[in-house]
Formats: structure tokens, sequence, C-alpha cells
């Protein structure tokens, strides 16, 4: 077996909030204050081979977008390793490693947030791939026009601001942006979530399109499951962040391991479900600031234990590509 | 059994600059108690706008230009202002997209929610505080009378779409009106969100009109469907007939376009081009630009037909 194109190896990260001033008096005169710290991602293992599309599923507040963020290098991790076809990132010179950053590129969540209002189309798509001297300045023009094309767009729009543009073309600029310098591996963080149906639809199209014509890889990123089974090969499911359940999509939409991934799936609405009594999963989304103890999932699991409130399960295979971190499976 | 709610040919238009905005245009429903009807439609399409005339809420450069809202039996288009107030938030009650928006950040939740009883009932503070509770409580908020001394920011985003659910629940209004209430929340708390506004149609009576462009919820949650498209209802009927059997191009294309609906990893089936602007549709079929089966006919806006009883259609050409 090749090496994975990425892989992850028990990454973690931390957000911190300092103590101020006044916290750090307090805390010399003995009172009971801390640096506040948010375990945004907890020891997150992943290798994801090349051409493979997965689905990173959960809530807000689980660490997907901070994961998929680490993953392009946008925020440092605070343990662990990257590795990138086999060579741990964090170990290259500083030009190897922006070498290696141009590979994987991010598809942000919102396309009206993402494009900076004061640049040109042509600025938008054409400035890494000649700042990253990909392309000659003087072949900018054509090359643009090329990735707009690759996108859907129409070249003649290329001296457009982004204002002048519709959600769905918005998308399609941040997509083109991405792909102008040449990725092999796309974060896509919830790339579509802020379209309509139609339009949504177009989109997604257009990431099958160009997975098949330029060979990429995609962590894609969402909330919508509808979504990611129709385009994942493999789906992770995270909760509060930890890796609570991974399998090749049909097995996780079929047969979920984890309550959580359980409850998950039977909230979804779908069209095919008509009048139903909705069940309500119990409880709320914790603070990660405060997790509970022990598997982060008990307060609201309909099969907690006396040992889920002491012990967090540690993710185990539990059948071929499957793997579920949860004390029932022993 | 009667309608509690009836729009009759409501027209909401805007009349701005660069020209007449048609953004509800002949829509037309009815709702009886304890039922729910959704209201689907893609940003711009006037589903909004038809709850924001429903609640009278239409400011200038807008105004309803024609129809009629006929609530229990009475004509309430063009009611005097200081009759408005007496109905709103009493009689039919709107909950709003983002509940940070619409719960004020510097007053307590006990404030907000006494003013919104003590404006439409005589009642001592201390009575219409009990109302209060028994309305969070109603919505499953636990430990009410610690939650109704907070103030919005403490709570998390499910409960404050609670908080803005129990407030429009208050005076036990007939219609209540949710504008895409649970789009901003997690998958969960949706589910918890539905559960409890489906309980309460049921035990209370109360008529929902859920507004939302998610087909699935629809599909769990409505009795009856109305799918919207450019200022117009172009096809509305019981849910399953419209979700199983959709006869508008519109409908179709929409359902088609669900990725569950599709064989995995194959492209969705997708629907051409992009919503039009209301400003340039000019005559006939809104949907003719991205319409399969676009004919001649089609310049000329279709009127709505019923090929069905308890079912109607905005197309000359119907699928089936």
């Amino acid at each position: 077996m090749t090496a994975p194109l990425l892989e992850l190896k028990n990454i973690s990260k931390q957000f911190a909030q300092r103590l101020d001033m006044a916290g750090r008096i307090a805390q010399k005169l003995g009172a009971n204050v801390r640096d506040e710290v948010v375990h945004a991602v907890d020891r997150v293992d992943l290798a994801i081979q090349p051409g493979e599309v997965v689905g990173l599923v959960g809530e807000s507040g689980c660490g997907k977008s901070t994961l998929g963020r680490v993953v392009c290098g946008i925020h440092p991790q605070t343990s662990g390793e990257r590795w990138w076809q086999g060579v741990n990132v964090d170990a290259l010179s500083a030009a190897d490693k922006r070498a290696m950053q141009l590979q994987v590129q991010m598809i942000f969540q919102d396309p009206y947030a993402s494009l900076n209002p004061r640049y040109r189309v042509e600025n938008i798509i054409g400035e890494a791939p000649v700042v990253h001297g990909l392309v000659d300045r003087r072949q900018q023009q054509e090359y643009v026009a090329s990735m707009m094309q690759k996108v859907g767009l129409d070249p003649s729009l290329a001296r457009r601001f982004p204002h002048q543009f519709s959600g769905g073309q918005r998308a399609r600029i941040g997509i083109a942006r991405a792909l102008a310098v040449k990725p092999k591996f796309l974060v896509c963080d919830e790339a579509v979530a802020a379209l309509d149906v139609s339009i949504q639809a177009q989109v997604l199209n257009l990431f099958i399109q160009l997975r098949e014509e330029l060979k990429l890889t995609y962590l894609f990123i969402s909330h919508d499951l509808g979504v990611v089974r129709h385009l994942s090969d493999r789906v992770v499911i995270m909760y509060l962040g930890r890796v609570v359940e991974t399998a090749p999509a049909e097995e996780l939409f079929s047969q979920p391991n984890h309550p959580y991934t359980q409850a998950l799936l039977a909230e979804v609405p779908s069209l095919d479900v008509r009048k139903k009594d909705f069940v309500a999963i119990k409880g709320e989304i914790p603070s990660p600031l405060h997790p509970p103890s022990g598997c982060h999932f008990h307060p609201r699991c309909p099969h907690a234990m006396e040992r889920c409130k002491i012990e967090a399960p540690v993710l185990k295979t539990i059948a071929v590509n499957r793997q579920s971190a949860c004390h029932l499976n022993e | 059994m009667s309608a509690v709610l009836t729009v009759d040919n409501l027209r909401t238009h805007f009349f701005t600059k660069a020209g007449v905005v048609k953004a509800v245009d002949d829509v037309s429903f009815s709702i009886e108690r304890g039922k729910i009807l959704g209201l689907v439609g893609e940003s711009g399409s006037g589903k909004s706008m038809t709850g924001y005339s429903i609640m009278g809420l239409i400011d200038a450069p807008g105004r309803i230009v024609e129809g009629r809202i006929v609530l229990n039996g009475q004509d309430i288009t063009s009611l005097p202002m200081d009759q408005w107030r007496k109905l709103r938030g009493n009689r039919v009650a709107m909950i709003f997209q983002d509940p940070m928006m619409t719960l004020n950040p510097v007053l307590r939740i006990d404030t907000q929610m006494i003013e919104a009883v003590l404006a439409h009932h005589d009642i001592s503070k201390a009575a219409a505080r009990d109302r209060c509770r028994a309305a969070l409580v109603q919505v499953g908020i636990p430990s009410p009378d610690e939650r109704l001394a907070s103030y919005p920011h403490q709570f998390s985003g499910g409960m404050r779409q609670r908080v803005a659910i129990a407030i429009a629940l208050l005076n036990k209004p007939d219609v209540i009106i949710a504008d895409e209430p649970t789009t901003a929340l997690d998958v969960t708390i949706q589910g918890q969100i539905l559960f409890e506004m489906q309980k309460l149609c049921r035990e209370s009576g109360t008529a929902l009109i859920w507004i939302t462009h998610d087909l699935s919820v629809v599909a769990g949650l409505a009795d009856e469907v109305a799918v919207m498209y450019a200022g117009k209802i172009v096809e509305n009927g019981h849910v399953s007939a419209v979700l199983d059997k959709p006869l508008h191009p519109y409908t179709k294309g929409l359902l088609e376009s669900v990725p569950s609906r599709n064989v995995k990893g194959t492209p969705l089936k997708q629907i051409p081009g992009m919503t039009p602007s209301l400003l340039s549709i000019g005559n006939g079929c809104a949907f003719r630009e991205r319409c399969g089966y676009r004919s001649g006919e089609c310049e000329v806006a279709p009127p709505i037909s019923h090929p069905y009883p308890d079912r109607g259609v905005r197309c000359v050409h119907p699928q089936a």
C-alpha cells in the first residue's frame, strides 16, 4: 500500500485564553483562577488516501473546522504530527513546507466574507499563482480565464468585483481561487452550506466533476449528512473535539455504531419520512470549555453507564475499515 | 372545519427607484386550526415577505396593493395601526430566524416576556410572570425561574430560539408564523425544536406556518405545503401528494436535486441557471428561463389550475 496522501498523528489543538493582569495578580494572591483552555481538537488520528473523499461531520463547536484549518496549516497544531506523502511536514525546511502547503488548499464556508471585496475577480484568482511563480505575470489573464472556465464562470466577468456576483457564482470564485495553485488536496469547510438547494446541487456537481478531472482528494467538512453521504467514500464523525466513529459512507449510514451517530442519523429530516413524531435527543451540546468527564457524550447518551462517566473510550477497530469509540463495543 | 387564516390574492409590492418589485404576487392559501403549512422557497422567492404581510410588518417603500388577509372571519388587511397592535403578538405571532436579533440584549428575559403579556392583558405582574414561567416550561426549558432572570447572551442558540418560541406562545395566538426558525441550529437541536412545535400544534390547536427552504423538514412536519417561486405560489397541496408527485417543473427540479434522491457519487440532477431578479421577469412564467418544458405558451403568465382536488399548480405543462 502506498503512503496516505495526508496523515494526522495524534493531533491536538488547544486555544488558551490567557489571564489578564488582574487575573494574574489574583492568582498570585491565591485566587482560584486559571487560563481558560478549549480543547478544540483532542488527539485525532486520520489518514487520507490519494483520491479519497472523506466527509467530516459534527455539530457546531465540535472542532471540525479547526481540524480542517490545522490540515491546511492555517492553525499550527498544539501537539501531534502532520505527514504529507510519507514525510513529516513539521520536520521540513521552510521552503519545502511552503511548497507542501500549496498542495493543500481550503474552500471557505461564507462566499461573501471569504472574498476580498476590493479585489477584482482576476486578482482574487490570479494573485496566488503569480506570487508563487506558477504562472508568469504576462500569462495571468489567460490563466485566470482558463480557471474561470473550469469552474463554470464566464471569463468575460474577470474584471468584476465580488459583490456583482450571486452566492453560487461567488462559491465558484472561491473554488477557482483554491484550484489556481494546482493543489492535490482540497479542504472544503461547509462549502455549500450558504447556498440555495438548486444552486447547491450545481456546486456539488462541480466538486464531483473536478475530482475526476484533476484527480483531487477532498476533506469535505459539513453538518449536512445528505450532502456528505452523496459525496464521500468515508465518513468521520466528531463530537466535542474527538473522533467518535469512522466508517465507509454506506456502512455508516446503514449501520451506525456509536450512540451519537445513531442519534444524529435519527434526527436528520428526510424527504421520505412524512409527519413523523420527532423525538428529541436530550440535552445540549456541552461547552468545549468544560467538557463532561469520561466519554464526552455520556450526559446525552441513552446507554450511559457508570464507566462512561469516568473513563474516556478509545477509538477501536470494530470491523474492516471501521472504528468507533464506545464502551458498548467491549 | 373552517379556516382560521385565509389569504386571498395577496400582492405586496415594493416601489423602488429601479422599478416595482413584486415580492408577493397573487398568493392565496388558507390554514385550519392545529394544522401546519410548510411555505417553501429559495432566497428571494417572497416566502418571508408573505409572513411579514400577514403580520402587518411591511414598511415603505413596500405596501400591500391587493388582496385580503382574513383572520377568524375578520378582514385585517387594512386595519389602522392601533388595532394592528392589539392583534400582533396576541392573535398572530411570529418567530424569526435569528433569535439574537429578536431578543433585546440589554433586558432580562422576564422583562421582555412580561411586557408581551401586559401589552395585551390587564392582569397583575405576578400573574403575568406565572404565565411566562409556564410558557418556558412548555417549550422544555429546564429551571425556568433561574432562566427568567437571565439575559439573552447567557443562553445557547437553541435555548434562545426556545425563548423566542415561548414569547410567541405567551398569548396563545391562533396563528404562529415561523420564519426559518431552525436554519441556524444543529440537527439535534433542530430535532428538539421540531418536537416542541409539533406537540404544541397538537395540544393547543394553534395553526402554524413554517417558512423554510428545507423540503426535508417540511416532509416530516407539515400537513400542507406551498412552494413559492419569484413571488408566486407555483404549487400547493398535501405534503405527500406534492412530494411524491410534483406537478410543477420547479418543484420536480428541487426534489430531484436533493442528494438523498440521487444515486451516490453520480452528478446530482440540477436546475440550470439561477433565480431571476424580481425586476426583470417581465410577463410570462417566471420559471421559463430555467425550465426544460418551455414553450410559446409560457410567455403568458400561467393561471393557477387544479388538476386534482386540494391541489393547485401554476404551469401550462403540469408533469405527472
